[in-house]
C-alpha cells in the first residue's frame, strides 16, 4: 500500500534521518502507550457503570427472577444465595477480579458458568463479523473510489443516494427486506433463518451466513464508501496528483500509485469504527435471522432478566469495541504520514 | 447506523458552515428546499408522519379487536389480512406509528437539547470543565448505543420514559461533540468579546451570541439524530422492548409477524416499508440541509 514517493510532500526533509526515525518511534510508542491506558481506563469505567446500573436502578435481580408474588423469605434466601446481601463494593470487587481471571460468573437463569453458555455464541458472532468485514471493506473502497473518479456522473449520484438510504434505514428493516426478497415472498433461494446447531461450525453450511452477512455489509459499507469517496475527491484535486498527470503518467497508474494510497488513510479510522460498530450491530441482525450469536444471547438475557449474563456480555462487547477502536487509532497514525510526523 | 462515522463526515461540514456567519436562518432551509432530494425527503417523511397521526382516526377496526383467524390472508373486507392473533393488520398498522414517532421525537429533543447545552458550555469554557465534559462524553461514545439501551432495559424493563432517557442520553454526547466543534471558532469572535465587556450574563452570551451562529450544524445534526432515534426506538421494539407489549407498534408488529412472512407478508411488510420510507425521508432531508449548509457539494457534506 505505502509507496514512499507519494508521501514526499509531507515528510520533513531537512532533519537528519537517523534521529528523526528514533523520535518518530518514541512518538508513536508514546501514543500507543497513552491510548492503551485510556482504553483500560474506559473499560474500568464501563465495568463500574455496568455494575452500578444493576445496583442503582430500581430493578432487583432477585425480585426480577422470582416475580411480583415472591415472599420476603424466598427473596431473602435467593439474595443470600446470589451474594446480593453483601455490600455493593464487595460484590463489585468479586465480580471485577473474576473478570480479570476470565471468570464471567454464573448465569442467574441456567445456573451454569456464563463462559460455557457464551463461548460457542461468541465464535459464531466472530465468524459473522469477520466475513462481513472481509466483504465490506474492499467493496466500499472500490465503490467510493469509483464514485470519486466519476464525480457528479450518474453512477456517483445514484450510488450516493442508495448509500444514503441504506445508512438511514435500521438494520432489521434491511434484513427483513432481504428475507422477503430472497427467502420468502419474492424468491425462495436462501434460508430465511440461520439456525446453527450447537457444536457445529458456522461455516458448515455457508448458505446460512449469506443473508446475515449481506445485511451487515449493507449496514457498514455506506459509511466507509462515503468517506472513501470524499477522501479520494480531495486527493484527486491535490498538487501531487496533478503533477503525476502532468508528467504524463497513465491515469490508471496515477490512481493506483498516487491517489489510492493517500486516500485510504482517512478511511482507516472509519473502517475500524464500523468494525467496532459491528460488535453492537450484530444484536439486531442476529435477531432477524435467529442466528445463535452473542447478540441474541444479550437480547435473551435482557428479556429473561439474567443480570449476570447481561453484565458479562456487555463487558465482552465493550472489550471488543474498545480494542477495535484502539487498533483503529494506532493503524490510522501508522498509515497517515501527516499524523505520524505530527507526533514528534 | 454507525454514528461515529457520520460524525466525522458532519464535523467536516462545520467549517464551511461557520463561514456563512451572516446567513439568515431562513436561507439554509430555502436553499435546502431548492434541492429535489430535500423535497422528496419531505414528501416521504410527511406521508409516514401523516399516516401515523391520522391513521388511528381512519382505522376500520380497533387495533386489538379479533376480526379473523390468525394470519388470515387478504380479502373478506380485510385489505391486508389478519396478524398472528387474528387482529386487522391495516388497523394495527394505522395505529402503530404514533408511539415510534412520539418516543423518537422526545429522545431527539432530549439528546439534542442536552447536547447543545454541553457543547456550548464546553466550547465557551475551554478549561478544566471543557476537559471533564468532553472526556465523559467520550466514555459514553465508547459503547454501542443499542447495547447501552439494552443494559438499561435489563434493569427496569421496557418503560416509555426509560426508552426516551437511554436513547436521548446516548445521543447527547454525539450532538455535544458536533456543537462544540462548531461553537469553538464562534466563541473567539469579537462580538462575543464585546458582550463580555458589557458584562452580559454567560448564559445570555451563549444563547444570544453563540447559538444563532451554529444553527446550520444544529439543524443538520437534529435531522440526523432523529433518523437514528427512529431506528433505535424501532429496533428496541423489534427486539421485544416496547413500552406496551400489547399495543399496536410498528417495531412490535414486525417482531410478531416476521416468522409468518411466507403465509401473511403484510403484517411485516407494511411496518417495514413505513419505517424504511420514514428514515430514508429524514435521511434525505438531512442530506439536503447538510449540502445547503456546507454550500459545496463534495460528498462529505452527506449527513
Amino acid at each position: 500500500m505505502t509507496d514512499q514517493t507519494v508521501h514526499t510532500d509531507v515528510v520533513v526533509t531537512d532533519t537528519p534521518r537517523a534521529p528523526a526515525r528514533r523520535w518518530r518511534l518514541r512518538g508513536v510508542t508514546g501514543f500507543v502507550v497513552r491510548r492503551l491506558l485510556l482504553g483500560l481506563l474506559t473499560l474500568f469505567v464501563a465495568s463500574v457503570a455496568i455494575f452500578a446500573a444493576t445496583q442503582a436502578l430500581p430493578g432487583d435481580p432477585a425480585r426480577a427472577r422470582l416475580g411480583k408474588d415472591a415472599t420476603p423469605a424466598s427473596l431473602a434466601a435467593l439474595r443470600e444465595q446470589l451474594g446480593l446481601d453483601r455490600p455493593a463494593l464487595v460484590q463489585y470487587f468479586d465480580w471485577f477480579t473474576g473478570l480479570l481471571h476470565g471468570d464471567l460468573g454464573i448465569s442467574l437463569i441456567s445456573g451454569q458458568p456464563i463462559l460455557d453458555d457464551v463461548r460457542d455464541r461468541a465464535t459464531n458472532s466472530l465468524a459473522l463479523v469477520l466475513v462481513a468485514a472481509l466483504a465490506s471493506i474492499p467493496l466500499s473502497i472500490v465503490l467510493g473510489s469509483y464514485a470519486a473518479l466519476h464525480r457528479d456522473r450518474s453512477f456517483d449520484t445514484g450510488s450516493g443516494l442508495v448509500l444514503l438510504a441504506l445508512a438511514a434505514m435500521p438494520e432489521f428493516v434491511v434484513g427483513l427486506a432481504l428475507v422477503a426478497l430472497f427467502a420468502t415472498t419474492v424468491l425462495q433461494v436462501l434460508p430465511a433463518v440461520s439456525i446453527i446447531p450447537p457444536g457445529t461450525s458456522p461455516f458448515a453450511d455457508p448458505t446460512l451466513l449469506v443473508l446475515p452477512t449481506i445485511t451487515l455489509v449493507l449496514a457498514v459499507a455506506p459509511y466507509v464508501a462515503r468517506i472513501m469517496r470524499a477522501s479520494m475527491v480531495e486527493v484527486l484535486e491535490s498538487e501531487y496528483v496533478e503533477m503525476a498527470r502532468l508528467k504524463g503518467l497513465p491515469e490508471r497508474l496515477v490512481v493506483r500509485r498516487h491517489a489510492l494510497p493517500n486516500a485510504i488513510g482517512p478511511t482507516f479510522q472509519v473502517i475500524a469504527l464500523n468494525l467496532a460498530y459491528l460488535a453492537g450491530g450484530v444484536i439486531v441482525v442476529e435477531s432477524v435471522f435467529g442466528y445463535p450469536g452473542i447478540g441474541v444471547a444479550l437480547r435473551d438475557a435482557v428479556l429473561n432478566r439474567d443480570f449476570t449474563t447481561v453484565q458479562a456480555i456487555a463487558m465482552l462487547i465493550a472489550l471488543v469495541y474498545v480494542v477495535t477502536n484502539l487498533v483503529a487509532d494506532i493503524a490510522t497514525i501508522l498509515v497517515t504520514p501527516r499524523l505520524r510526523t505530527g507526533l514528534q | 447506523m454507525s454514528n461515529e462515522a457520520v460524525e466525522s463526515a458532519t464535523v467536516s461540514t462545520v467549517a464551511g458552515t461557520v463561514a456563512h456567519l451572516g446567513t439568515p436562518r431562513g436561507g439554509l432551509l430555502r436553499s435546502a428546499l431548492r434541492m429535489w432530494r430535500t423535497r422528496i425527503g419531505l414528501l416521504c417523511a410527511g406521508v409516514v408522519i401523516l399516516v401515523a397521526i391520522v391513521g388511528p382516526l381512519i382505522a376500520p377496526h380497533d387495533p386489538s379487536e379479533f376480526v379473523a383467524a390468525p394470519y388470515a390472508p387478504r380479502g373478506d373486507g380485510l385489505l391486508f389480512g389478519a396478524d398472528h392473533l387474528g387482529q386487522d393488520v391495516l388497523s394495527r398498522f394505522l395505529h402503530g406509528g404514533r408511539s415510534i414517532l412520539i418516543l423518537s421525537v422526545l429522545s431527539t429533543v432530549l439528546g439534542v437539547g442536552g447536547g447543545v447545552l454541553v457543547g456550548l458550555v464546553s466550547a465557551y469554557a475551554r478549561n478544566a470543565l471543557d476537559d471533564v465534559l468532553m472526556r465523559s462524553m467520550d466514555v459514553v461514545l465508547a459503547f454501542p448505543q443499542l447495547m447501552l439501551a439494552l443494559v438499561a432495559m435489563a434493569t427496569v424493563g421496557p418503560k416509555g420514559w426509560l426508552i426516551v432517557l437511554t436513547v436521548g442520553l446516548t445521543t447527547l454526547p454525539r450532538v455535544a461533540r458536533v456543537i462544540r466543534g462548531a461553537a469553538v471558532p464562534v466563541v473567539e469572535r469579537d462580538f462575543v468579546g464585546a458582550s463580555e465587556t458589557l458584562a452580559e450574563p454567560r448564559l445570555r452570551i451563549l444563547a444570544v451570541d453563540v447559538l444563532p451562529n451554529v444553527t446550520g450544524p444544529l439543524v443538520v445534526e437534529t435531522t440526523l439524530r432523529l433518523t437514528y432515534a427512529v431506528g433505535l426506538v424501532a429496533s428496541l421494539a423489534f427486539l421485544g422492548f416496547a413500552a406496551n407489549p400489547n399495543a399496536a407498534d410498528w417495531g412490535l408488529m414486525i417482531q410478531e409477524n416476521a416468522s409468518a412472512l411466507t403465509v401473511q407478508p403484510w403484517g411485516t411488510l407494511l411496518p417495514v416499508i413505513a419505517i424504511a420510507v420514514l428514515t430514508v425521508g429524514t435521511g434525505l432531508i438531512g442530506d439536503g440541509l447538510a449540502r445547503a449548509s456546507s454550500g459545496i457539494d463534495r460528498g462529505r457534506a452527506d449527513g
